[in-house]
């Protein structure tokens, strides 16, 4: 058995973790117990992809199988990582069409939470450019799924938290770019809703974000920094730059976990303060950034996830329908300011409408904090979950690790569907993880 | 025909040999697999080709079967310019202690065949008058212990042989190199206890490799730290070492 955790670091779960290497190992090592999940880099916050009794590793699946540049597509093992792929084919032309907020995922993890990228509003989720998956099921079966052969399965896979089965291999679709370069533009917008209406004014790029400056509160409450992002054409590039960037690895990386008490209200106000002012200089004009920077901001911290202390940290990632997201917002984010204990930045985006059963994007803002994990944390998170669940919306199964049934069933209709499609794919219930034990499994 | 380099790679599916072969195919080297299991190769062969652009070849090789060397390196398309013997085998030292079939394995696995077979490249080599070989030997080599003693001297076989044939072969322009992996994750190491400061990932090994064949390195201790640790192990008395419990 093996200690096992998700990127938050909590919870810390036992399992028996494998690292097949054949896809006929994959089979084994579901059909042999009851209780098995795919597991693919681990960056899912919470207990999503930590099995009730074994958890399957998958990143060792990384072989490509075929490429078509006229097309675009591609055929690939599930362990692939996005950062393998942007590397591999950013230099010739290609890039995924939806990336997270890391290149660190993997394939079969982006297809299971159906991942969405500062795209989501125009262009939609990873699952939209999916063509079709190799899903080993829990009964055994090695199928096909896609639009149009086993399309439920196929739904039920994208946004499915790897409980339909394992994806082994996945036919996508890249995009064409000139550059690895974006044209950024940056927004400063002194509180809430003119961050909303920045946002809203962002709906034609391609690209948008705000971060949030959580600590602040009173008139500069929502105060934020809206990114808008189009890919930069080569005419566009300052004269001798490389088409393509070179991604340096993480260099830096958090050595040891960080005593909490480095992270308190204080340091967090400053470092806002700081970040704010510092990106407010830049507003207004724009100018062209790396890939790198522009969508993985994260990702030249590696470990950073230590910086929480030992007892890691929850993020809380809700979705608020467009009506009464104003509102709704407005009182989340006071609750966190009043608190001051929230994360460095918040992140608030809009979605478009998601593409699986279980998918977590609807038509709204998304609006996602990090919460170390101390005292009353998560009576405080129950409260917001009680706002959340009033305004119509959800959270993010690839950022929990707390929530309730009830605020789960309220947030996601499909359930019944999801779970009927899950049985017949797997009538003995050999696939479960902790989070669908926790939150929708009947025990 | 291509003017690119080549490089063979006995023991392609293994994790280092995957990564060896990505690294130089990365670098434009074409590719030979080779290895026992050839349809398990094709996949691999697949990856490089879409990835890189490169051509790659798929071969049979059965270390054991040391009978069948002078066919395998005859019927190869050309001749190489870098071949890496990856083949080994840990096996179990306990069942080793009284399972002479199996210490035999064991050593033959890690000792005779790769000894064998980059011998006769090596004869193959000098005569054109370049190449370089590379053996992956081990850290377990470099002091017998009494955990895997039966694994450890076949590999301080190899790095023996690695030893006196780069003496050799150097002075007919062919380069040798020897690579200590330490503890690296991989098949081989799996379920055992590693020390997390002194183990790498397998695509680290294929870079060093990579890099010791440019550089013409001699030998190669993956992490820079079991150089050390081996300095120190390999120094300690024999009566103070046969104490240790290592
Ligand atoms: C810094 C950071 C930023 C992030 N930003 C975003 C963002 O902007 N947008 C967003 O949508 N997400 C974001 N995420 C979340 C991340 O994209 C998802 O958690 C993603 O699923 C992680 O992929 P993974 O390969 O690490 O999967 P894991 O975390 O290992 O697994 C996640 C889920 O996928 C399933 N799964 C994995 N592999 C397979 C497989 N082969 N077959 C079946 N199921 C499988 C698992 O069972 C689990 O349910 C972010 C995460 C981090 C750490």
């Amino acid at each position: 058995m093996t200690l096992v955790s998700g990127w938050g670091r909590f919870p810390v779960v036992d399992t028996d973790l494998l690292r097949p290497r054949s896809f006929e190992a994959v089979g084994d090592a579901v059909a042999d117990v009851t209780g098995s999940v795919a597991r693919g880099n681990g960056r899912a916050y919470g207990d999503a992809a930590i099995g009730a009794a074994r958890t399957v590793g998958m990143t060792g699946f990384d072989r490509i199988r075929s490429f078509d540049p006229a097309t675009g597509r591609i055929r690939l093992e599930a362990g692939v990582l996005l950062a393998d792929l942007i590397d591999t084919f950013g230099p010739r032309g290609f890039l995924p069409f939806v990336v997270p907020g890391t290149r660190f995922v993997s394939v079969g993890g982006a297809i299971a939470s159906d991942v969405h990228g500062k795209n989501h509003h125009c262009e939609g989720g990873f699952g939209r450019y999916l063509d079709s998956i190799l899903l080993r099921t829990g009964e055994g079966e090695t199928i096909e799924v896609s639009r149009e052969q086993n399309s439920d399965a196929f739904f039920a896979t994208v946004g499915g938290m790897g409980l339909t089965g394992v994806i082994l291999e996945a036919t996508i679709r890249l995009r064409p770019v000139e550059t690895g370069w974006i044209r950024e533009r940056v927004i400063s917008a002194s509180d809430l809703d003119a961050a909303m209406r920045a946002l809203d004014a962002g709906d034609t790029a391609t690209y948008s974000v705000a971060w949030i400056d959580c600590a602040a509160r009173g008139r500069s409450l929502g105060r934020s920094l809206i990114y808008l992002g189009e890919h930069a054409n080569k005419d566009e590039l300052a004269d001798g730059a490389d088409a393509f960037p070179v991604g340096k690895d993480p260099g830096l990386s958090v050595p040891i976990d960080m005593p909490s008490m480095t992270l308190n209200r204080y340091s967090i106000r400053a470092f806002n303060e700081l970040y704010y002012r510092m990106g407010a200089r830049r507003a207004g004009g724009s100018h062209v950034v790396s890939l790198y920077p522009y969508f993985f901001p994260l990702d030249s911290l590696s470990d950073w996830n230590r910086i929480y202390g030992k007892r890691g940290f929850l993020q809380h990632q809700c979705v608020i329908p467009e009506a009464g997201a104003r509102a709704v917002l407005g009182d989340i984010l006071e609750r966190v300011a009043r608190r001051g204990d929230a994360s460095f930045l918040a992140v608030l985006k809009k979605l478009g409408q998601g593409d699986g059963l279980m998918s977590f994007p609807l038509p709204g803002y998304t609006l996602a904090l990090d919460f170390p994990v101390n005292g009353d944390i998560l009576d405080f998170l129950d409260e917001i979950d009680r706002l959340v669940v009033a305004a119509g919306g959800r959270l993010y199964l690839a950022k929990d690790a707390r929530q309730s049934r009830t605020t789960f069933e309220a947030g996601y209709p499909a359930l019944r569907r999801f779970n009927a499609i899950r049985k017949s794919l797997d009538p003995n219930g050999n696939i479960r993880s902790k989070l669908s034990q926790r939150l929708f499994d009947e025990v | 025909m291509t003017s690119r380099k080549s490089v063979l790679v006995l023991g392609g599916s293994s994790d280092i040999g995957r990564a060896a072969a990505r690294a130089f195919a990365k670098a434009g080297y074409d590719v030979g697999l080779a290895g026992r299991d050839v349809a398990a190769l094709d996949p691999d062969a697949a990856d490089l080709r879409t990835r890189y652009s490169v051509e790659v070849g798929v071969y049979r090789f059965d270390v054991l079967d040391t009978a069948a060397f002078e066919g395998f390196v005859g019927s190869l398309p050309t001749l190489p310019d870098v071949v890496i013997s990856i083949v080994g085998l840990l096996g179990t030292q306990e069942s080793a202690q009284s399972d002479l079939a199996h210490a035999t394995t064991i050593m033959r696995s890690n000792y005779e065949g790769p000894s064998l077979i980059l011998g006769l490249f090596a004869e193959k080599f000098l005569g054109r008058g370049s190449g370089t070989l590379v053996g992956v030997s081990s850290v377990a080599g470099d002091r017998g212990r009494a955990s895997n003693y039966v694994y450890g001297s076949a590999k301080a076989g190899f790095s023996g042989f690695l030893s006196g044939l780069r003496a050799r072969a150097s002075r007919g322009g062919v380069h040798v190199v020897t690579v200590k992996p330490g503890f690296v994750r991989t098949k081989m190491t799996e379920g055992m206890k590693l020390i997390g400061p002194l183990t790498v990932e397998a695509p680290v090994v294929g870079d060093a490799i990579l890099r010791a064949v440019e550089n013409k390195t001699d030998v190669v201790y993956v992490s820079g730290k079991w150089r050390l640790v081996m300095l120190i192990i390999k120094t300690l008395p024999e009566a103070v070492f046969k104490k240790l419990k290592f």
